[in-house]
């Protein structure tokens, strides 16, 4: 795999940090305390074109690739990971969808807001009864005439309350199990739909996070994504690529992590000496750093392989898993460098190690993942 | 109607700043940006290219990675871009700078309703002498330290901003004009905007390209025809702490005028 960037992904790099120190970082932390979706910080992102990255521009994308998005988010989530999840959850898990299974007119219908960012996407699979075990869906989509009646309800879903347009899974026929799950592209606006109230969370509380409820509700029959049944599939196919953004945003919130202890240990003097200038410290540094970059080649070698249309799957799976991991312990140990400090909200890192944590879990959990990647080895 | 904006690259010095034993800029060391005035210049252009739909060509001289620069400036939205790189344009002074860069402009060619915008003044050498020197090279009329620039049909209103206050100017196109960080905020690149920027045409002005232009004689041009020599440069000493004086009381007032008077301020 040659990870040499192009003078493309080398530029985006830059505009993406540019755009993360001026813009994102200054509210980091004010939207953590406040637990405030920064609506201000999604629009200027719409006009730059990262809400629709690696789609083609006839849909309204910006036209770019799978790992200029996956570097965008992880830019992102040096400073913020918030702001990195809600990029991720609108493209993987509300965009790609309807770009991979939509119609055409669905396509034409939904992605032009969505990409240019206009509309907020997301993803509505977890249920009460539903996490790790996805295929326990209990919400019910019921055709009635030129529409499908859905009703149940869905928890813990990323954007939940900003979001204009969803894709929901549903079952249409309880004897089938997998085979009865079905996707639909759902708007806020469609009578009996609403969104419940905001989740309070240890990290990444500035996104929005909330439960779905469907009390017949009304969708289209044309909102159907896919065929009849393939819901669970296109669940599956969906995460894989949503791994990716994941994997992204651990990967970026480690690597923040590491910037910020280097520069604390430089400063920070004990016994004399700049923290920097002890040898845990230096070997501590270095453990991080080599285990983010490790992450890295993982999360770009899954993104090319996307690109590339090659099976990424069990790729997206070990990089999240490794890249989730590496930011919980890397995120860890800048809070010990700290010391007193670090575990105070002066400085970043506490709330990076609150936000890291939820990478191990949502999207899979660091088990799931553990499962797809033994699955695909053949070990059973 | 298009507007030509004339760029340069400069070292970052928010970063260290190195220095070459004989005193001249280490450029090779530090990291270069897109001198900061020129993007206020830039973006005004792409301002008036969002109302009028005009063409804005950016124009640089200086080493062939310079081009890198040019192309971060058509990500913003820039159409077209020109590099103007020579050996024998190397070592330039601001005289030369503005012969060569001028050539450049004639060989892209001005028209009646053209604007050619450039930043107030280089964070590394601080002349501010290369616009108003083009200008006059090209027989163009010009209005320095532009906040404001509004266009009307071939009439340009520009709010200057001076030390002592604020001068509105009407000027007609074709024209020069300096822009300073007042001016506005420079947008980001876009992603679309990237991955066009590559495909957007980049033309390399060399020494045979600008040679017939009256202005590039070998005499006025280069480090020979640079009549600027730089003796020496150096980091200033680092200003001491300031004094704090606490308190509102009348004795803290007069204990100030009394410092200030000394120092002969008031």
């Amino acid at each position: 795999m040659d990870f040499h960037l192009t003078n493309e992904q080398l530029m985006l790099r830059k505009m993406y940090r540019d755009f993360a120190e001026n813009e994102v970082k200054p509210l980091a932390e004010e939207i953590d305390e406040e637990e405030r979706f920064p609506m201000e910080t999604v629009e200027k992102m719409a006009k730059l074109g990262m809400m629709g990255i690696y789609f083609p521009k006839e849909y309204g994308g910006a036209g770019g690739d799978v790992l200029s998005y996956a570097m965008c988010v992880e830019e992102l989530a040096k400073v913020c990971g918030t702001t990195a999840v809600i990029v991720s959850a609108h493209t993987s898990l509300c965009c790609a969808p309807i770009f991979e299974h939509g119609t055409e007119e669905q396509k034409r219908k939904y992605l032009p807001d969505l990409l240019s960012g206009k509309k907020i996407g997301a993803f509505g699979l977890t249920e009460p009864g539903a996490g790790t075990d996805a295929s326990g869906q209990q919400t019910t989509a019921v055709l009635e005439g030129d529409h499908y009646v859905l009703n149940g309800s869905k928890c813990f879903i990323t954007n939940g309350n900003v979001a204009d347009t969803f894709v929901v899974f549903a079952m249409t026929d309880k004897k089938a199990g997998n085979h009865g799950i079905s996707a639909f592209i759902v708007e806020k606006d469609f009578p009996g739909f609403s969104q419940g109230k905001h989740e309070k969370k240890m990290g990444i509380r500035g996104s929005s996070t909330c439960d779905l409820i469907f009390e017949d509700c009304i969708v289209p029959k044309e909102n159907l994504l896919g065929k009849e049944g393939k819901g669970f599939k296109i669940a599956m196919m969906t995460l894989d690529g949503g791994r990716i953004g994941i994997a992204a945003q651990a990967l970026g919130l480690g690597e923040g992590a590491v910037n910020e202890a280097i520069k604390y240990t430089k400063e920070r003097v004990q016994f004399g000496k700049r923290l920097s200038q002890f040898q845990n410290t230096q070997f501590q540094l270095a453990d991080m750093h080599t285990r983010m970059q490790a992450a890295q080649f993982l999360v770009y070698s899954a993104a090319c392989k996307k690109q590339l249309h090659e099976d990424y799957s069990m790729d997206a799976a070990m990089a999240k898993l490794f890249a989730a991991e590496a930011a919980s312990d890397v995120t860890r140990r800048a809070v010990q460098l700290f010391g007193g400090y670090g575990y105070t909200r002066e400085y970043p890192v506490e709330r990076m190690m609150r936000d890291a944590k939820i990478t191990e879990i949502y999207e899979g959990t660091s088990e799931v993942q553990r499962m797809v990647i033994s699955s695909h080895l053949g070990v059973k | 109607m298009k507007i030509i904006v004339c760029v340069k690259q400069v070292p970052d010095t928010s970063g260290k700043v190195a220095v070459n034993p004989d005193g001249t800029l280490n450029r090779a060391s530090m990291q270069t940006i897109t001198n900061p005035d020129d993007m206020n210049a830039v973006e005004a252009a792409l301002k008036i290219k969002d109302e009028t739909g005009c063409k804005v060509i950016v124009v640089t001289m200086g080493p062939p990675p310079a081009a890198g620069m040019l192309r971060e400036l058509m990500a913003m939205g820039a159409d077209e871009g020109y590099l103007v790189s020579a050996r024998e344009f190397g070592g330039s002074d601001t005289y030369a700078t503005s012969q060569i860069v001028a050539a450049a402009v004639n060989k892209i060619g001005v028209e009646k309703d053209d604007i050619i915008l450039c930043g107030r003044q280089a964070i590394d050498g601080d002349t501010a002498q290369v616009g108003p020197q083009i200008a006059e090279k090209l027989h163009l009329p010009q209005v320095t330290y532009a906040a404001d620039i509004k266009k009307d049909g071939d009439t340009i209103t520009v709010k200057r901003m001076l030390e002592d206050g604020y001068m509105t100017i009407k000027v007609k196109t074709p024209c020069l004009l300096t822009c300073i960080k007042e001016l506005n905020e420079p947008r980001y690149m876009s992603v679309g905007g990237v991955f066009e920027a590559y495909s957007k045409p980049l033309t390399t002005l060399d020494y045979e390209a600008l040679k017939d232009d009256p202005l590039i004689d070998a005499t006025t041009i280069g480090l020979k025809g640079s009549p600027t020599n730089i003796l020496t440069s150096f980091t200033p000493p680092q200003k001491g702490a300031g004094m704090m004086l606490e308190g509102n009381d009348m004795a803290t007032c007069e204990k100030l005028a009394g410092i200030l008077a000394k120092k002969h301020i008031i």
